[in-house]
């Protein structure tokens, strides 16, 4: 009888044991996911830079300034150390391109041109891609977490290495610079 | 409803709003089985085939809108596939990508329907076969964070699988009301045949005709009964696609000017059918019955009063 249920025990054991690995490789994959998927999007906002800026400059030869520094932004963007060092530079790269489309509205030529709206359209919507790509990022990356820190799924994850994953944070640095650049501007 | 100016966050209002859904399927599949058994005690007395024929054409229906009523609906207000070319329809398209990610849903097909009237609705069976049309009116009149607003709307009933339930229900009101005129037709026939009978067999007592009497005014009221619980399963699915659009967007206003700018239309709709109204993201036959908040008004609408909608998505507050 005691044998019995030791070995029934054992099964249940192993079963958690199973359930609980795969769930965490499940969660794993899906944050790993959800983090490419952000990746694109910031892929496409690097590529978009280029068209705009060329389409532009003609027009604003006096904001050289700005124009650089979106250059700028985005070339230190395209390779990022690690998560939290791309959220800072993705969001420098933010900074500078708000600044610029700011600047755009002086100039009526380039708001009415078809195509500065087009990349207007584009890069617009890249941003809020990449924001809603983040958000859930974010949701699944959490998730992730949770399973891998609560008792006593925790044993699982150490035991196998499961180190939970990064949120994609806007730190203090850069949510200090932009609120900076939009009163800079509207004092002019 | 008076229960929904009460604060309910939006994890709370998705679980309450799932339950009622239940409830009223539940309480379709017992009214299309009453139909039935009532007609098997009145006119035959012997074989459920009354039950049998009921129940089976309610899945019948089910099944067939289910697999060919997105196609026909898309055909039936003669939308065309967005061109990303337009650069409207670009922004459009541009806009479902995001809601598609926030949601992480795959991305529907978007059409545009010729239509001056502002509205949205989307149709499919599922989230991998999910349509998503706007007419050229809302491309017109909403701007880009309320045209987002009305796709995370869509997308949401996509997502919450609104699109299957909607399709079914519908497709059940259509057998509740096919078995009601059935029955009524049986009635003129069998009716006769039943008192020849009566006659040499003495009736069934006190209780057959209380049964007799609550069925007759069941395939009475049948059509107006059917179409008020499938209102109502279409009241709550809109609620519930709010909450999960601002789930979305995180952003309420986008939703609450889109709704007031749709509402504050009075276009006459053309290219949308009475039959596609109940898939809109707001009424577009009842804008008046829309703005008034009665019990009356509230029973007979497919969708919440707008003021109501708007009460509902201020409490949601976000952080």
């Amino acid at each position: 009888m005691g044998t019995i249920i030791a070995i029934a025990v054992a099964v249940l054991v192993v079963l958690w044991v199973v359930t609980r690995y795969n769930k965490l490789i499940q969660l794993r994959n899906q944050t790993t996911n959800g983090w490419k998927q952000i990746d694109v999007q910031l892929k496409r906002r690097h590529d978009l830079i280029p068209n705009l800026v060329n389409t532009v400059k003609g027009q604003m030869e006096f904001e050289r300034e700005t124009l650089e520094s979106v250059v700028k932004a985005r070339n230190s963007a395209l390779n990022p150390t690690g998560v939290a060092d791309a959220a800072m530079k993705e969001n420098m790269l933010t900074g500078a391109l708000s600044k610029l489309f700011a600047l755009v509205e002086n100039y009526p030529q380039l708001r009415s041109n078809e195509n500065v709206k087009q990349l207007q359209e584009e890069l617009t919507s890249t941003e809020n891609k990449i924001g809603f790509a983040r958000q859930f990022y974010n949701d699944i990356a959490t998730k992730y977490n949770i399973a891998t820190q609560v008792f006593p799924g925790n044993i699982i994850a150490n035991m196998f290495g499961f180190k939970g994953a990064e949120l994609f944070e806007i730190t203090v640095q850069s949510e200090r610079e932009v609120p900076k650049v939009d009163l800079s501007f509207k004092k002019q | 409803m008076s229960f929904y100016n009460r604060k309910r966050n939006l994890y709370e209002q998705q679980v309450h709003n799932k339950r009622m859904t239940m409830l009223v399927m539940a309480g379709f599949i017992l009214f299309l089985g009453l139909l039935g058994f009532g007609f098997d005690i009145i006119m035959l007395e012997f074989f459920p085939l009354g039950t049998l024929f009921a129940l089976a054409l309610g899945a019948g229906t089910a099944l067939w809108s289910y697999n060919s009523g997105a196609a026909s609906v898309i055909r039936s207000t003669n939308a065309y596939p967005a061109d990303p070319n337009n650069p409207a329809h670009r922004q459009l398209i541009n806009i479902v990508d995001e809601m598609t990610i926030a949601s992480g849903i795959p991305r529907p097909k978007i059409f545009i329907v010729p239509d001056k009237a502002p509205n949205a609705f989307a149709t499919g069976k599922n989230p991998e076969d999910g349509y998503v049309a706007v007419t050229e009116g809302l491309l017109q009149i909403l701007n880009r964070e309320e045209l987002q607003a009305v796709i995370a709307h869509e997308i949401a009933h996509i997502r919450n699988y609104d699109i299957r339930l909607m399709t079914i229900v519908a497709a059940l009101v259509g057998a509740i009301l096919l078995l009601a005129m059935m029955a009524r037709r049986a009635m003129w026939f069998g009716g006769g045949r039943r008192s020849g009978r009566g006659s040499q067999g003495g009736g069934g007592g006190p209780v057959m005709i209380i049964v007799l009497v609550v069925w007759i005014i069941g395939i009475i009221l049948a059509p107006i009964i059917a179409n008020m619980m499938a209102m109502m399963v279409s009241r709550k699915r809109e609620y519930l696609a709010d909450a999960t659009a601002t789930e979305l967007t995180r952003n309420p206003n986008g939703l609450i000017s889109a709704l007031h700018k749709i509402s504050g239309s009075f276009i006459k709709p053309t290219a949308i059918h009475r039959d596609t109204a109940h898939l809109c993201i707001s009424d577009p036959f009842h804008l008046k019955r829309e703005q008034s908040t009665g019990f009356f008004s509230d029973l007979f609408s497919t969708h919440p009063p707008v003021k109501k909608r708007v009460e509902a998505l201020r409490n949601m507050s976000y952080q």
